[in-house]
């Protein structure tokens, strides 16, 4: 259980996909204008994670991996498909957030109203497909640590987006240097944050 | 048939070259139209990575561009962003094979993010704005174009990082051989991590726009 919440915790603050590694940053910087935006934005990567992260690790775990199609019987125990990982976990990706758009289409017409287009977006949102592959990365034992891993990663682009958009709003109304204004700032501003988010690196769990 | 072949354009028409040189500084995918920022700080903290990375992403590119544009016809629209990610899935692997075969060192850095090319928004950007609607051979220049444009910010912002942060240039000890070091000179740590490669490309960005006036953001 502490080792749950040890690495949700983690991946929240130490390994944060913006600061630490840059994913999604694509989606980050061209939808954090308004802070609205960018809670719809951030509630969808979120929910994404949460659900494709465990998908794709039971996927790794008895299809993909070596010796995973073991329970196949003998003749299968040596078999290799980890180079496929590419492809399927892109493809898991891209239908269950489909699936997942039906579906609370259907449930919450109003959860689904604020998420609006971001949904369809997200299949092609680097933090995504980077939320599986280092779940692969870093062999994660059981289906509860990669959950919460999936999770966790998804809070910490939530509270990255959430804060870039809230400066945004804020500098609007400040002189900065012409060439600078829009993307430039962002990307200095993003550096400074992501020093501030060092700050946790020390810390081991 | 003569008149076919009056009519057909030069393989390097002014066209042709505008597609070409157009997004090494105008039309830059990373600090003008903001595709592929993902892995262009990721990989940039060493030289050799950067490299790599940028031939892959050319490779990838100009592939993916020449097969959807072949393509383009028969792709029904509602599901093309699935065929593409196929096909672009397809030749990652094919990349990623290759590294590990040939560049096994440099593909362990890359760790995840030669993957990551599936879902760099430089392909998908490319694709949908300009495979979808042209012939091969013009969608395969945009390819290389593009990925030149990438390419070069990339190199650009590992070599700063790579000469401040470690003192080298490619490996190559130059602080050390200036003799920069006897003299009290000490390697800044801070460019090795990752917010700095934010930073320097928000640099890259200033300076760009102050020498073009065209790309100023209005307020």
């Amino acid at each position: 259980m502490q080792e749950i919440f040890n690495i949700f915790v983690k991946s929240i603050f130490i390994d944060n996909m913006i600061f630490a590694y840059f994913l999604g940053m694509c989606s980050y910087l061209a939808v954090s204008k308004t802070v609205n935006t960018s809670f719809g934005l951030g509630l969808a990567v979120v929910f994404v994670l949460g659900i494709t992260v465990p998908v794709d690790y039971l996927l790794n775990k008895y299809i993909l991996e070596a010796g995973a199609l073991s329970w196949l019987g003998k003749d299968f125990a040596e078999v290799d498909l980890s180079f496929l990982s590419f492809i399927m976990f892109i493809a898991v990706i891209a239908s269950m957030v489909q699936l997942v758009e039906m579906a609370v289409e259907k449930f919450a017409p109003a959860l689904y109203s604020s998420l609006g287009i971001f949904l369809p977006l997200i299949a092609v949102n680097c933090a995504i497909l980077g939320g599986s592959l280092f779940m692969q990365e870093r062999e994660y034992e059981t289906i509860a640590e990669a959950t919460s891993f999936g999770v966790g990663s998804g809070v910490g682009f939530f509270l990255a987006i959430i804060g870039i958009a809230a400066i945004r709003e804020k500098i609007t109304y400040s002189n900065v240097p012409a060439p600078l204004r829009g993307l430039g700032i962002t990307f200095i501003i993003t550096g400074l944050m992501g020093i501030a988010f060092m700050s946790f690196m020390g810390i081991k769990l | 048939m003569s008149e076919a072949v009056k009519r057909k354009e030069p393989l390097f028409s002014p066209r042709n070259k505008k597609l070409i040189f157009n997004p090494l500084s105008k039309e830059n995918p990373i600090t003008v139209q903001v595709l592929g920022i993902c892995s262009a700080l990721a990989v940039t903290a060493k030289l050799e990575p950067a490299f790599v990375m940028s031939i892959s992403v050319m490779a990838v590119l100009a592939a993916a561009n020449v097969i959807i544009s072949m393509l383009r016809n028969t792709i029904p629209s509602r599901i093309r962003i699935i065929v593409q990610l196929v096909i672009v899935a397809a030749l990652v692997i094919l990349v990623d094979q290759v590294l590990k075969a040939f560049a096994y060192d440099v593909s362990k850095q890359l760790s995840v993010f030669v993957g990551l090319i599936i879902t760099n928004c430089i392909l998908m950007g490319r694709l949908e704005a300009f495979a979808m609607g042209n012939k091969p051979w013009p969608a395969f220049l945009d390819g290389i174009g593009n990925a030149m444009g990438y390419a070069w910010i990339l190199i650009t912002i590992a070599f700063f990082r790579e000469l401040f942060g470690s003192g080298t240039v490619w490996n190559y000890p130059v602080m050390e051989n200036l003799g920069l070091y006897d003299l009290g000179y000490k390697n800044n740590g801070f460019m090795i991590l990752p917010p700095m490669a934010l930073i320097v490309v928000g640099i890259i960005i200033w300076i760009q726009r102050s020498r073009d006036k065209e790309l100023v953001e209005e307020k």
